[in-house]
């Protein structure tokens, strides 16, 4: 048995059991109790943000960052109703975090006390599970199991609310950081006779493709390994989803880009001509299938997923294996290995791939006189690619144009919110990797409209003396919004004008960091070295072209074989891409 | 829009498919909040609930039986019970549909029915309920409340009847549902 201590002392306990060594919080009557215990020990560090959203994504940057269990901690009422969306970005995006939220008293729940929300009631909905903890006693355990469940299986987001007495009351604490939960039993195992079924049907295949996710980083660096090693060895191509950038190389050989919505022409078309679909550890959402019922028509499709839920939930499949990808892709190469039996000759397979890519489909007008935003992430890629990097991102034209020309050489590299599509999310999502890796570059890669939804954050980064780096592309709109007003809407730009930016140089300087700007092609490579040379935050604002849009598009309702490609697309086709069945679509 | 040719996954709903009533027997933590994730999850994805019958049936492992009528495509019912089944709460999730799986399953209703009238329609009713095998378990000299036991369908069949001689009021429990034979679910 435990000794006894109090509540508040049991969660920084168990957070130290559990590993945790920065979270990232803001304090409020609900959780004085669990400050109080914060400031009485050294073991676990506390990262103040300035707004709990910016809490919720910073451990999701940790999170994702590192592949440990991310934490932040917020106040009753505001201030786990602030961590909402941070909460169901993680729950899209499959990322392990759990938030520790004060209540009111026990016996003042239900009373409309003030600072009370039904916090387990709201979050129910945005978290993988939560708990409300009405005794003592069930404390140790129920935050013991909130890790478990929040790492294990399909990862994800889980709350656990806190009753302000029940941080004063006094129990008994046990290290419980090696059990399990009674109910919850995520799949360990995998079925060897249908991994040699998949086997079997890549040995007949012709024109087979690897289409990879997110599940794949999830499983651990392993699992990337074990698919760089599966492509080496089956020669098969591969393209991953927004979410999966970086365990395989972007500069590896087999390697197809993005696919999607804003991926490459080969890799659609790929996907759209295949004989065999190897889905693993990605879900058939519909940024990635365009039309349904013409997406890749030809094809058998496996797919492999840790989550049952995900298998047949958009696209039947041929063969599905519920199992952990690192789990497959191992029991994958051992069989292929034992047999040691050889595949199709996959050449004319990839003599039509070479063409498609032919069409070099991320090309664009350059220009000497203003910056293109493709030019800027190309060089910014060109710049940072030898050191340690990290990029996170805002959501909008400029994530798009990272994923396409940023190459990703390993995983855990690359944080940008592809399910939920959280503008806000890359800047503290970025001083969570820093605070986690503090000798790393981190660089947001933001929209000028993004970077305002979060920009209080800054205040953390100077705190903290975090180097983390916010690259604006500053297009002076909301410009995949006043895209899709193009696309769908007879160019009526409403409200998507980004009127009264602020100077950005300036509000940085008033933070205490350092602005930077560039304007001029010539300029920006000098720019970019000043960037990462200049220690603490830096606010750099890339004057890009105004309203360049990005290409490639499958339009919304049509299929893979159908994208608009960016330089030979004259504004007449853009306005006519989509039809009125596209149109209600997001 | 055109269901038959969706455009994207948003529109994919029962192609081609008829819907079937499924009878899921969902055994969960008896925990606080337990009911409202699994209807909550109902209501997230659109899934239909029918019928639903909740309590606690084994005391001592603290656990919770919720029966759950609901209708849909096989597709849509085979959604359902993954996605139950992913529930941190619920420990599993079986289909006792009378007629699925290898033995079926025993469904059984119980309905409180109160029907008003004098003279001729308060003899009928009266006949009819014996015809159920329906017992009157409150009678005042305009009215009665039966109460029957049964499948569905025959509940269903017994109000319809009531309608024509004075029903006024209905209250079902839901369906109560076990496996057949010694296994359990
Ligand atoms: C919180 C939130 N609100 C609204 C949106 C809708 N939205 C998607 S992209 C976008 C514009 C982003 O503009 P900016 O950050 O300047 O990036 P750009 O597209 O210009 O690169 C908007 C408003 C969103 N994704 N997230």
């Amino acid at each position: 048995m435990g000794k006894k201590i109090t509540g508040a002392e049991m969660v920084i306990q168990t957070l130290h059991d559990q590993g945790v060594e920065s979270v990232f919080g803001y304090p409020g009557g609900a959780v004085l109790p669990i400050y109080d215990a914060i400031f009485q020990q050294e073991n676990v560090k506390h990262i103040l943000v300035r707004h709990e959203q910016g809490a919720s994504h910073a451990a999701e940057g940790y999170a994702r960052s590192t592949g440990k269990v991310g934490v932040l901690i917020v106040t009753s009422g505001p201030g786990a109703t602030n961590a909402v969306t941070g909460l169901t970005d993680a729950l899209l995006d499959s990322i392990p975090i759990v938030c520790i939220s004060g209540q009111v008293p026990t016996h003042l729940i239900g009373t409309d006390a003030f600072q009370e929300a039904d916090t387990v009631g709201i979050t129910r909905a945005c978290t993988k599970h939560n708990w409300l903890v009405k005794d003592i006693k069930d404390l140790p355990r129920i935050m013991h199991e909130a890790f478990y469940i929040a790492r294990s299986g399909r990862p994800g987001p889980v709350l656990v609310d806190i009753p302000k007495d029940i941080q004063f009351a006094e129990g008994e604490y046990e290290n419980l950081s090696k059990t399990t939960h009674k109910t919850y039993t995520p799949p360990n195992t995998i079925d060897g006779k249908a991994v040699s079924a998949v086997v079997d049907l890549m040995q007949r295949a012709k024109k087979p493709i690897i289409y990879s996710g997110g599940g794949i980083i999830n499983s651990g660096p392993k699992a990337s390994k074990l698919l760089q090693k599966f492509v080496q060895k089956t020669n098969m191509p591969i393209t991953s989803t927004l979410m999966g950038l970086g365990a395989y190389p972007g500069s590896g050989d087999n390697w197809l880009g993005m696919l999607g919505m804003h991926g490459t022409y080969e890799a659609n078309m790929a996907m759209h001509d295949c004989d065999l679909m190897l889905c693993i550890g990605a879900r058939f959402d519909d940024r990635i299938t365009g039309k349904i019922d013409e997406f890749s028509p030809k094809s058998k499709k496996v797919h492999v997923d840790i989550d049952a839920t995900s298998i047949n939930k958009n696209v039947e499949v041929d063969l599905s294996i519920i199992a952990d990808c690192g789990k497959f892709l191992n029991e994958a190469l051992k069989i292929i290995e034992k047999r040691n039996n050889k595949f199709q000759s996959f050449d004319l397979w990839w003599k039509q791939i070479d063409s498609w890519k032919k069409v070099n489909c991320l090309q664009y007008k350059a220009n000497s006189d203003v910056i293109m935003p493709q030019y800027a992430i190309q060089r910014l890629y060109e710049l940072t690619k030898n050191k340690d990097t990290y990029i996170t991102t805002e959501v909008g034209q400029h994530q798009m144009w990272a994923a396409q020309f940023y190459k990703f050489d390993k995983p855990n590299r690359w944080l940008t919110s592809g399910g939920l599509g959280t503008m806000g999310y890359g800047f503290p999502a970025a001083n969570g990797v820093q605070v986690a890796k503090p000798d790393a570059l981190v660089i947001d890669i933001a929209g000028d409209a993004s970077i305002l939804m979060n920009i209080q954050e800054l205040s953390t980064a100077v705190q903290y003396q975090l180097n983390t780096k916010i690259f604006i592309l500053n297009n002076s709109y909301m410009g995949m919004v006043r895209q899709w007003q193009q696309l769908l809407h007879g160019n009526r730009i409403s409200e998507s004008y980004s009127d009264s930016l602020p100077d950005f140089v300036k509000l940085a300087e008033a933070y205490g960091a350092t602005g930077i700007r560039a304007k001029k092609p010539a300029e920006l490579d000098d720019a970019i070295l000043e960037m990462i040379d200049t220690p603490g935050p830096v606010i750099f604002d890339c004057v890009v072209a105004n309203l360049e849009n990005c290409f490639p598009m499958i339009p919304s309702g049509k299929a893979h074989n159908d994208m608009l490609l960016g330089e030979n697309v004259s504004d007449e086709e853009v306005a006519k891409a989509i039809d009125d069945d596209g149109k209600i679509m997001v | 829009m055109n269901k038959k040719n969706p455009a994207s996954a948003y529109d994919i709903i029962s192609i081609n498919e008829d819907d079937e009533r499924h009878t899921l027997s969902i055994i969960v933590d008896d925990e606080p909040g337990v009911l409202a994730r699994v209807i909550g999850l109902f209501a997230a994805r659109g899934f239909n609930i029918d019928s639903l019958t909740v309590s606690e049936t084994e005391s001592k492992q603290q656990l919770s039986r919720i029966t759950l009528v609901t209708s849909g495509s096989p597709s849509v019912i085979e959604k359902i019970k993954v996605q139950v089944d992913r529930l941190v709460s619920v420990h599993r999730v079986a289909d006792l549909t009378a007629d699925y799986g290898q033995y079926g399953a025993l469904e059984r209703e119980l309905a409180l029915i109160k029907v008003k009238g004098t003279g001729n329609k308060r003899l009928e009713a009266l006949r009819l309920a014996e015809a159920f095998d329906a017992q009157t378990v409150d009678a005042s000299l305009d009215s009665f409340v039966f109460q029957i036991t049964g499948r569905t369908r025959e509940i269903d069949r017994f109000i319809n009847l009531m309608a024509s001689v004075g029903l006024t009021e209905v209250s079902r429990t839901g369906v109560a549902a076990l496996k057949r034979g010694a296994g359990s679910t």
